[in-house]
C-alpha cells in the first residue's frame, strides 16, 4: 500500500479546477479503483461514469496525463511509483461535471446513418448465409464498445470542431461495418462524402492509435470507404463493372 | 411548497424501464405495436449489463448438431431449473427463441459462422447440444449493439441517464412514472397507461459480484412497492468462474465459454477435481474419466460431457468445497486452464476479451498460464411474479416485467446463455402483453399529487438534511451481511442476522445525507439506491430462511438435501398491509401432461423421436 497523489477535473464546463487527493493505492488497482476510492472517502458527489469495469462497455473513458484511456483498463503499475496522476474529462465534448461529458452529439450521428437493409435472397428457413471469412472485417468493426476515445483524440473534432461537418471515426466504422456487411443491400456512399463529410480525415491515424479495441479505423474503414468514394465520383467505369459483378467489396 | 405543476410532465402509451436486451426488445415491440412508447435508462444508451454478456444466447437452432430441438432445450432448461421453473414460460422460451435469433440477424447482428455459413453454436454447461449462438466472447455487445441501431428507428423517445424512482398509481392500475435526470436533478412525470420493468438484477447488495452499479434491484423495489408480488428470490445465481485477483478486479466474470471450449477446473494439488462431485441425476449423461472427457472435446459424438459443464451451482459449490478443504489457489480460488487444451492462437481467437481481460488487469496470458476463478454472485432468477401468458405482474394491472427483473423461466438455477434469449423472447412478450392491456383499457389515468409530492421530497431530504451517515457506509454494511449470510452455502442463524442487520441498515438508511447539489451527484444517487439494496436484499433473506431444503442456486447447510415437498412451492413476498414484507410459500401448478413427459423423457427416447 503506497499513498500516491491525484489530481482531479472538478467543474463544469464554464468553471472548474485540478483538486487534489492523496489516496492509498493497492497492489492491482487501476485507475478508476482509485477514483472510486476518493469518491466513497473523500468526496461522495464526484461525478465519474462507469459499467462494466473490464473494459467492455466504453463508458469510463477520460485523459490520464494527457492520454485519453479507459480508467477500468489503466492500472496504477504503469506510472512511476511517485508520479502524480492527472485525470481531465475528455476534451471534444462538453463537459456535465467533473469526469462526466455530454456525449449526445455521438448519439445524434448514429441515427442519421441508413439503417442495415439484408439482401432477401441468401436466407431460406434455416436463416441467412454468410462464410466466417466474409464476415470477419464487418466482426472487427462490430468490436466497437462506444467508448468515444477516437472522436475524442481526431483532430477534425477537438481542434477544429468541426462536427456539422465529419462524422468522426466512430461513425466512419460503423459505415464501413455496414457497407462491408455481405447481406447489406443500402447505399451509403453518395452520403459517405456529402453529409458524414470523408473528405475531412487527412489519416493521421490518431483515432486508431487510441481504440481500445485495437480496430484497425483508419486502414481497414476510412481508407477503403474513402476509395469507394473516388470509385464512384473520380472513376465510374471501375464502379459500374463492380456494380455489374454484385461485388460491394 | 412543491408544485406539481413545475415538475416536466411526458406523456405516452408505455414506458420501458431499462435499456438493457429485456427493454430495448420491449419497447421494439410496443412501437410495432403502434404504441408512443419511451424507453427510460440509467446509463447511457448500450452500456446496461447486457453489453458484458460474452458467452452467447441459446437456441435450438441445430445448426452444429441437428439433434437438437426445442424439446431438448425444453428438458435441460427444466432439468437445471431443478423444475422450479414456470413450465410454460420454458415450453415459449424453447420453442420461440431460434427465431428470435434469427430476426437479430435481419437487423443486422453478425454471429460467428459455421462451414455452411449458418450461424455458430458453442457448447454450454447443462446444455445437451452446442447451442449458443455468439460473437467471439462478446455477445452481449452485438445484441444490445443491434438492438439499439434497429430500435432508434422504430420511433420510440429515448431517456438516457434517467433513473426511475417510484411507479404512480391511479387507484389499482399503472399510470406514470416518477423518475429524475441524473445530469441535473430534476424530476419528470411520464404519464402512461403501461409500465415494461426490465431493470435486470440486484448483485449490488453482495461484495463479491460480477454486476454493475446499476443492479441495485430498483426493479424489484419498486415493483413491490406499488403492490407486486416477487417470487423465487433465494435463487441467487453464484456463477462459479469469478477473478480472485488482484482484489480490485475481485468478482469480474470470467465466462463460462472458457469451458464450453474445453478450459479445465484444477486444485492445487493438480487434481482435475470436478469427476468428484457429480450429482447421481447427472451421472448417466457426464463422462466419469479424463479420457472420455478428452475424447468430447474432440468433438465424439459418443462420448458424454465433461464434469467441468454441469450446471453453475453444481460447479460453484464444488469449488466452494475445494476452497474450504484447503486445495485452493493462492488468493483462494482454484485454477481454470484452457493453455493446455486447445494452442494459443485459438485460443485468442475464441476468447480474445478473456485473453484481453487477463493480461491487462492479473498480468496473467492465459495462452501460457491457468487463470485463478473462484464464484461470483451474477444473476437473479427471481423476480417480478407475471403471467407467463402476457408477463403482466400477478397482482398490478398496467405493470409488465421481463428479463432478469423478472421470475419463472430459470427455476432455482438458470443455464448460461438462457438469459439472453430469455430477454429476446420475453421482452418481445412484454410489449404484446402491453398492447393487448392498453386495448381494453377504458377511461383516463390520473395521477395522484399526493403521491409525487410524497416521494419527491422523501429524495430531497436526502441532500437537504444538515447530517447523516455516507451512504457509501450503508452500501458496505449491507454487502458485507449478504456476502458473510446470504452467501453460497446459507444456514438458519446466519439468515436471521442479516435480517436483522438489514432491519439496523433500514433505520441508518432513512437518516442518510448526501453532501453536494442535485446535479450529477453519485453519492446522492448511492443514498436513493439503498431503497432499492434493502427491499432486494430483504426479499432474498427471507425467501432463503422460508426455504428449508437445498436447491439450484439456494444451498442451506441445515438442510443440505433437495426434498420432494419443496419442489411443489414457489416462495412469494410482498409488501402488507403494515408496510412489512410478507413472505409466503404458494402452490406450484401441476405441468401439463405433454411437458411433463418431456422433462422426464430419457435422451435415447427423445433423439429417437418416441416423445
Ligand atoms: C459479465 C456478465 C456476463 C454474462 N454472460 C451471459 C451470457 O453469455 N449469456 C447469457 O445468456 N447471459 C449472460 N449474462 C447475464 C445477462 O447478461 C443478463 O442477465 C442480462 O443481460 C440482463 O438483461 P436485462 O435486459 O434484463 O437487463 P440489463 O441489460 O441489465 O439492463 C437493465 C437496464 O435497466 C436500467 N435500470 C435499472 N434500474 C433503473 C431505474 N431505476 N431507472 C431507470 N433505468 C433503470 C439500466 O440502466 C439498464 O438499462 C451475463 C451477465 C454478466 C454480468
Ligand atoms: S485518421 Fe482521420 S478520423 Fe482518424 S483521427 Fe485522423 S483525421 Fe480523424
Ligand atoms: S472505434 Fe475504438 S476508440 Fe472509437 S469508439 Fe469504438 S472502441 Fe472506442
Ligand atoms: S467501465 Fe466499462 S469500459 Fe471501463
Amino acid at each position: 500500500m503506497a499513498l500516491r497523489t491525484f489530481k482531479v477535473y472538478r467543474g463544469n464546463d464554464k468553471a472548474g479546477e485540478l483538486k487534489e487527493y492523496q489516496v492509498n493505492v493497492e497492489e492491482g488497482m487501476v485507475v478508476l479503483d482509485v477514483l472510486h476510492r476518493i469518491q466513497a472517502d473523500q468526496e461522495n458527489d464526484m461525478a465519474i461514469r462507469w459499467n462494466c469495469k473490464a473494459g467492455k462497455c466504453g463508458s469510463c473513458s477520460c485523459e490520464i496525463n494527457g492520454k485519453p484511456k479507459l480508467s477500468c483498463m489503466t492500472r496504477m503499475n504503469s506510472y512511476g511509483p511517485d508520479e502524480v496522476i492527472t485525470v481531465t474529462p475528455i476534451k471534444t465534448f462538453p463537459v456535465i461535471k467533473d469526469l462526466v461529458t455530454d456525449v449526445s452529439w455521438n448519439y445524434a450521428q448514429n441515427k442519421r446513418i441508413k439503417p442495415f437493409q439484408p439482401d432477401p435472397k441468401k436466407k431460406d428457413e434455416r436463416g441467412y448465409y454468410m462464410m466466417q471469412e466474409d464476415v470477419e472485417r464487418t466482426q472487427e468493426f462490430r468490436k466497437c464498445i462506444e467508448c468515444f476515445l477516437c472522436q475524442n483524440v481526431c483532430h477534425v473534432l477537438r481542434d477544429h470542431d468541426r462536427k456539422d461537418a465529419f462524422v468522426g471515426p466512430r461513425f466512419m466504422i460503423r459505415l464501413a461495418s455496414l457497407e462491408m456487411h455481405p447481406l447489406d443491400i443500402a447505399d451509403r456512399i453518395p452520403e459517405v462524402r456529402k453529409d458524414y463529410g470523408s473528405g475531412y480525415c487527412n489519416i493521421t491515424r490518431c483515432c486508431t492509435d487510441v481504440c481500445p479495441e485495437h480496430i484497425q479505423i483508419t486502414d481497414n474503414a476510412i481508407i477503403p470507404l474513402k476509395e469507394r468514394v473516388v470509385d464512384r465520383y473520380y472513376d465510374p467505369i471501375a464502379w459500374v463493372a463492380r456494380k455489374i459483378t454484385g461485388d460491394k467489396k | 411548497m412543491l408544485n406539481i405543476k413545475e415538475i416536466q410532465t411526458i406523456e405516452q402509451d408505455v414506458i420501458v424501464i431499462g435499456a438493457g436486451g429485456a427493454g430495448l426488445r420491449a419497447a421494439i415491440e410496443s412501437s410495432a405495436q403502434g404504441l408512443r412508447t419511451g424507453l427510460v435508462c440509467k446509463s447511457l444508451l448500450g452500456k446496461a449489463h447486457t453489453v458484458m454478456a460474452e458467452g452467447g444466447v441459446a437456441a435450438a437452432m441445430g445448426n452444429v448438431d441437428k439433434r437438437d430441438s426445442w424439446k431438448f432445450h425444453f428438458r435441460d432448461t427444466m432439468r437445471g431449473g431443478k423444475f422450479l421453473n414456470d413450465w410454460l414460460m420454458v415450453e415459449h422460451h424453447a420453442k420461440e427463441s431460434p427465431d428470435r435469433v434469427r430476426e437479430l440477424e435481419e437487423w443486422g447482428a453478425v454471429f460467428d459462422r459455421t462451414k455452411e455459413g449458418l450461424i455458430s453454436q458453442r457448447n454450454f454447461g447443462g446444455h445437451r447440444f452446442p447451442r449458443l449462438a455468439h460473437v467471439g466472447d462478446r455477445t452481449g455487445l452485438e445484441i444490445i449493439r443491434t438492438l439499439q441501431d434497429h430500435g432508434i428507428h422504430q420511433g420510440m423517445d429515448i431517456y438516457m441517464e434517467v433513473t426511475a424512482l417510484e411507479l404512480l398509481k391511479d387507484g389499482d392500475r399503472i399510470c406514470g412514472v416518477l423518475a429524475y435526470y441524473r445530469e441535473t436533478g430534476r424530476f419528470v412525470i411520464f404519464k402512461c397507461k403501461a409500465v415494461i420493468l426490465a431493470t435486470g438484477g440486484g448483485g449490488k447488495a453482495w461484495k463479491i459480484t460480477s454486476n454493475s452499479w446499476e443492479y441495485t434491484g430498483d426493479g424489484y423495489a419498486l415493483a413491490y412497492e406499488a403492490g407486486a408480488e416477487l417470487m423465487d428470490m433465494e435463487f441467487t445465481q453464484f456463477h462459479p468462474t469469478g477473478m480472485v485477483w488482484p482484489l480490485s478486479v475481485k468478482g469480474i466474470l470470467v465466462t463460462e465459454g472458457v469451458r464450453g471450449d474445453g478450459g479445465i477446473l484444477l486444485n492445487n494439488k493438480g487434481d482435475r477435481f470436478m469427476f468428484k462431485y457429480i450429482p447421481e441425476k447427472f451421472a448417466p449423461e457426464t463422462a466419469d474419466t479424463v479420457e472420455e472427457a478428452n475424447r468430447w472435446l474432440k468433438a465424439d459424438k459418443n462420448a458424454r460431457r465433461p464434469p467441468e459443464l454441469l450446471t453453475r451451482d453444481v460447479v460453484a459449490k464444488a469449488i466452494n468445497a475445494e476452497v474450504k478443504a484447503g486445495r485452493g489457489s493462492p488468493h483462494g480460488g482454484v485454477f481454470l486452464n484452457i493453455a493446455t487444451q486447445l494452442p494459443g492462437d485459438i485460443i485468442k481467437k475464441k476468447l480474445p476479451s478473456m485473453y484481453h481481460q487477463f493480461k491487462e488487469l492479473a498480468e496473467v496470458d492465459i495462452t501460457k498460464d491457468p487463470m485463478e476463478v473462484g464464484p461470483t454472485l451474477h444473476y437473479f432468477m427471481g423476480g417480478v411474479r407475471v403471467n407467463p401468458h402476457t408477463q403482466e405482474s400477478t397482482t398490478v394491472p398496467g405493470l409488465f416485467a421481463a428479463g432478469e427483473c423478472s421470475a419463472g423461466m430459470n427455476g432455482a438455477n438458470r443455464l448460461g446463455g438462457n438469459s439472453l434469449s430469455d430477454l429476446l423472447v420475453f421482452g418481445r412478450l412484454a410489449g404484446i402483453g402491453a398492447k393487448e392491456y392498453i386495448t381494453k383499457l377504458s377511461g383516463s389515468v390520473n395521477i395522484n399529487e399526493d403521491q409525487v409530492t410524497t416521494a419527491i421530497r422523501k429524495a430531497t431530504d436526502i441532500l437537504n438534511r444538515e447530517k447523516g451517515t455516507n451512504p457509501y457506509l450503508i452500501h458496505e454494511k449491507l454487502q458485507e451481511t449478504m456476502q458473510d449470510n446470504v452467501g453460497i452455502i446459507r444456514i438458519e442463524k446466519e439468515l436471521e442476522t442479516a435480517l436483522s442487520d438489514i432491519e439496523k441498515l433500514k433505520a441508518e438508511a432513512a437518516l442518510v445525507k448526501a453532501p453536494g447539489s442535485s446535479q450529477y451527484n453519485p453519492g446522492w444517487h448511492e443514498a436513493l439506491s439503498l431503497h432499492s439494496m434493502l427491499v432486494t436484499s430483504e426479499a432474498v433473506a427471507r425467501a432463503a430462511l422460508i426455504r428449508q431444503e437445498s436447491r439450484g442456486g439456494h444451498t442451506r447447510e441445515d438442510f443440505p438435501d433437495e426434498s420432494k415437498e419443496w419442489v411443489k412451492y414457489n416462495i412469494v413476498s410482498k409488501k402488507g398491509p403494515d408496510g412489512k414484507m410478507i413472505t409466503e410459500k404458494l402452490m406450484k401448478m401441476d405441468p401439463p401432461e405433454h411437458l411433463r413427459l418431456i422433462a422426464d423423457a430419457s435422451l435415447e427416447d427423445l433423439e429417437a423421436g418416441k416423445i
